[in-house]
């Protein structure tokens, strides 16, 4: 998460109203006098009408998004959003998304916050849009305003004359603020909205359309390969350049300090001499990675970095406990591992770059290639191309900078430069290694009355804007290195590694405690959830935990513990549609688990219940089948919703019984997927989503709501299976066999 | 360099190049065929197969020599957006993908398999699959998808 999106994220909770946390929350200064009147979503950061769309003389609208299209569905649920307010038929909406020439500044893509931040700006823009030119076709036509009706752009007076939005395209003026006082439909007026519209990117993907950065073509372009070092902190002493140079295609080699590149005409021909240059270059390496396995979480914890507490909340009237539980829980670094390696294309010409990027944030993107180049942003172009899924922070920005180096030393022949597999597993910045530690008290009615959560962590931000330095990987390899700032965590309400640390249960003594370790020797930024997948996973089972000293059912249990109508829902959605039965025990073999969360505790409530299968000669754990509830507010795109929460649900199980990265003192020992095994078709469980429409709330974010709760729900589901719990993940084989047999 | 003639899509196309160069960058850069991807290089994750004489095949690691006496398919050669194969129209109307980066590959081991087994089961599908990998994790809606294209080419 940047800077700006943090800025931006709270902002929309004050303007947004709902939420009195975050508005208090919020800086001083944000109330001063002289602040312009919020504006909800990212109106407020960008106010201009014609930042968000523009009517064409040709039929068609053009909605301007700074989020970009990662494989959610987001140009799709946009463009259902504009078609709506509008009245035009949705294949008349066109989207330009994520170019810092031509759309707004919405920071990153990320958080779960597109349909929040973007769909509600484009919401009130295109419903003061629709006013503007309804009040422009009054006038041509001569009627009152209110007597004009709007179908598909065109607008109809009572006595038959009619005009149309591109007919008014010229004279309609939208080159004025956003006021946000046009109000926008009622869910029961929604044509588009709130149905399956089918995504307008998938198409060309099975067609060999062109779809992604990888297949830009320009003309005269080169293809570039990198040479990274083969440990962090390696120091490059030599390397074989002019054989190099000489070898067939090459078109440049490129050396500069510890960053090392080379461009050829063709693609074969500058892997050939990437290896080339691997095999001659002779580095110098430091053991300095921390230890791996058990020992790594020994290591975080003995870290002299003090904790920070997150919450705190004390009740005198609360009994002592009678009965007391302490559990400690770990998640090791773990990979974004995309299917296709990062890539970019960069081209110099006259002294300007353009970059055609899978960055989820161009306008930080631009930011700091402008620093590392010292250059004005405004000299630099990035244009956002779709890349393979990302799930987080991979190497998309960096591989842009990686071009960008190159093309300074190929004319003005533009590069495309992707990264090998080993590149991307060994570079990668990873989701962080966790620990929590928690604990907690029961009284003699078997209620919560104590609970504590304390947790190690490294940053689930670097990501570029994070901090005031160069978060590009090779700005740190270049021979005049750009500083590398760490950046802080990613603050309450939504928070970064304590993510989801403060539980939602109604508990009436509580302590969250973070120990935020800013220095990584193994770079970690933002994975899908951040801090929210370990933490639910650890606050999760430990309700379970309790939940088995109070002898009580695990549903039972948190429905004890919350009020939230909303959050009841779900779990009460969940629990009949998997067919829960209470008290339920595992026969050795076959478990069921149980498991909530409101993920950011701000965004969609999702409660799953997973049933596993233990294999006790192997070890091997199955999941069979998870069904998850989501409330995610008003629904844009159900099929999109449900897409993502399967999505979610089938990748958190991989993360959850299989994945981990693996590293020596000296280097990351990850390097293809032979070595980071996911899983496969073979292993996937049964999923079923059931959705709590709710058409006259906000929406909210759906993208990373099942993560966490499906990885709780797995380990009860193992704990219920095999009477003894696991509290390390990932559950493979060889861990559940000497743990659990 | 060396020149060979290769049958795309049922297209005769000579390319001159190293005899070693994988299939898939001549597909890619040469013939500007966007629907094999680079995924590993490495044959482990299966964005980049294409048919060779109707067998999937990992273009990534297959040698434009090997190719160059085949009928090589690709996904451009099963159907266009006016005219979609079965199985591309499948895989639209099932929504069966997130990113798509992996969607490729899946449609053509699924093309070979429907090839010689025209109404497979699940586990069949899921196993003719299981050297591809999807790491936004559409598996179950491609296996519908698969399903779906399956009860419509039947006779």
């Amino acid at each position: 998460m940047s800077a700006v999106a943090a800025v931006s994220r709270r902002q929309f909770i004050a303007t947004g109203g709902a939420l009195v946390v975050g508005f208090a929350l919020a800086p001083h200064g944000a109330l001063a006098q002289d602040r312009p009147a919020p504006l909800p979503g990212s109106l407020n950061t960008n106010r201009m009408l014609d930042g968000w769309l523009r009517i064409d003389p040709n039929g068609t609208v053009t909605i301007l998004t700074g989020k970009i299209e990662l494989g959610q569905g987001i140009g799709t649920a946009l463009s259902q959003i504009a078609a709506d307010e509008l009245d035009v038929d949705l294949a008349r909406i066109q989207v330009v998304s994520g170019d810092t020439a031509r759309t707004p500044n919405e920071g990153q893509t990320a958080g779960s916050l597109s349909v929040e931040q973007s769909g509600t700006a484009l919401r009130f823009a295109c419903a003061e849009a629709r006013d503007v030119l309804v009040s422009a076709a009054a006038v041509k036509l001569g009627v009152p305003a209110p007597e004009l009706k709007v179908s598909d752009g065109t607008l109809m007076a009572p006595g038959g004359a009619t005009a149309t939005y591109w007919e008014l395209a010229g004279s309609a003026d939208l080159k004025r603020e956003a006021t946000a006082k046009a109000k926008p439909k009622p869910a029961s007026e929604h044509r588009w909205v709130g149905h399956s519209v089918p995504r307008r990117d998938i198409p060309k993907k099975f067609t060999g359309g062109a779809a992604y950065v990888q297949d830009i073509r320009l003309p005269g372009m080169v293809f570039g390969r990198v040479v990274r070092p083969p440990s962090p902190g390696a120091e490059l002493l030599s390397v074989e350049e002019a054989a190099v140079r000489r070898m067939p295609g090459v078109v440049a080699v490129v050396r500069d300090g510890n960053f090392l590149a080379v461009a050829a005409a063709r693609e074969e021909q500058a892997i050939r001499a990437r290896e080339a240059l691997k095999t001659s270059a002779r580095w110098k390496e430091t053991a300095a990675l921390p230890p791996d396995g058990d020992a790594l979480y020994v290591h975080l914890m003995g870290l002299p970095v003090p904790g920070q507490t997150v919450a705190e909340k004390t009740s005198a009237a609360a009994a002592a406990p009678t009965k007391t539980l302490e559990a400690l829980y770990t998640r090791p670094y773990q990979c974004h591992a995309s299917m296709g390696p990062s890539c970019a294309v960069a081209q110099w010409q006259e002294g300007k770059l353009v970059v055609w990027t899978h960055s989820q944030g161009v306008f930080p993107l631009r930011a700091e290639l402008a620093k590392v180049f010292d250059m004005r942003p405004q000299e630099i172009r990035c244009i956002h191309a779709e890349g393979a899924g990302c799930y987080g922070h991979n190497g998309a920005d960096d591989v842009a900078l990686d071009a960008a180096l190159l093309a300074r030393a190929t004319g003005e022949r533009p590069v495309k430069l992707q990264w090998m597999r080993d590149d991307e597993f060994a570079w990668e910045p990873y989701g962080s290694a966790m620990v929590m530690k928690l604990s907690g008290g029961i009284d003699r009615q078997g209620n919560v009355v104590t609970w504590s959560h304390e947790l190690w962590s490294h940053s689930h931000s670097t990501r570029p804007g994070a901090s005031a330095g160069v978060n590009l990987l090779a700005a740190r390899h270049l021979a005049t290195p750009r500083p590398l700032v760490p950046s802080a965590d990613v603050p309450q309400p939504s928070g970064g590694s304590d993510r989801n640390a403060i539980p939602l249960y109604d508990f009436p003594n509580v302590r969250v405690v973070k120990h935020y370790i800013a220095e990584a020797p193994l770079r970690t930024s933002a994975l899908r959830t951040l801090g929210g997948y370990a933490n639910v996973f650890a606050l999760e089972s430990f309700v379970d935990e309790l939940a088995g000293a109070a002898g009580a059912d695990p549903v039972e249990f948190r429905l004890r513990h919350v009020k939230d109508s909303r959050a009841r829902a779900v779990i009460e959605a969940a629990a009949q549609r998997a067919g829960w039965r209470p008290n339920a025990r595992g026969d050795g073999a076959r478990g069921r688990g149980f498991a909530f969360a409101r993920y950011k505790n701000l965004a969609c409530y999702c409660a799953t219940a997973a049933d596993v299968e233990l294999d006790r000669k192997t070890g091997l754990v199955r999941v069979a089948r998870v069904v998850a509830a989501v409330d995610a507010g008003q629904i844009v795109n159900p099929d999109g919703v449900i897409n993502q929460i399967e999505g979610g649900i089938i990748q958190s199980t991989s993360w959850t019984l299989k994945e981990s990265v693996r590293f020596d003192r000296t280097r990351v020992t990850t390097r293809s997927w032979a070595d980071y095994p996911i899983l496969r078709f073979s292993e996937v469980p049964e999923v079923e989503v059931v959705l709590l429409d709710q058409p006259s709330e906000r929406f909210l974010g759906v993208g990373e709501g099942a993560q966490g709760p499906t990885a709780a729900a797995i380990a009860n589901a193992l704990a219920n299976a095999a009477g003894r719990r696991l509290r390390a993940l990932p559950f493979t084989p060889e861990r559940v066999k000497r743990a659990l047999i | 360099m060396a020149s060979y003639t290769l049958r795309v899509n049922g297209k005769t196309v000579s390319v001159s190049v190293e005899p070693s160069t994988p299939l898939l960058y001549v597909l890619r850069n040469d013939l500007e065929l966007n629907g094999p991807k680079f995924g590993c290089g490495l044959a482990q994750c299966g964005a980049c197969t294409v048919l060779m004489d109707g067998k999937p095949v990992r273009s990534c690691v297959t040698p434009v020599a090997a190719a160059a006496k085949a009928q090589v398919t690709t996904i451009e050669g099963l159907g266009t957006l006016e005219r979609l194969h079965p199985l591309q129209r499948a895989f639209i109307e099932e929504q069966a993908c997130q990113c798509g980066y992996c969607g490729n590959g899946m449609v053509m081991s699924a093309k070979a398999l429907l090839d010689r087994n025209p109404g497979p089961s699940e586990l069949e599908i899921k196993r003719a699959l299981d050297g591809h990998l999807c790491r936004c994790a559409s598996h179950n809606r491609i296996v519908r998808a698969v399903q779906r294209a399956a009860r419509e080419m039947r006779p």
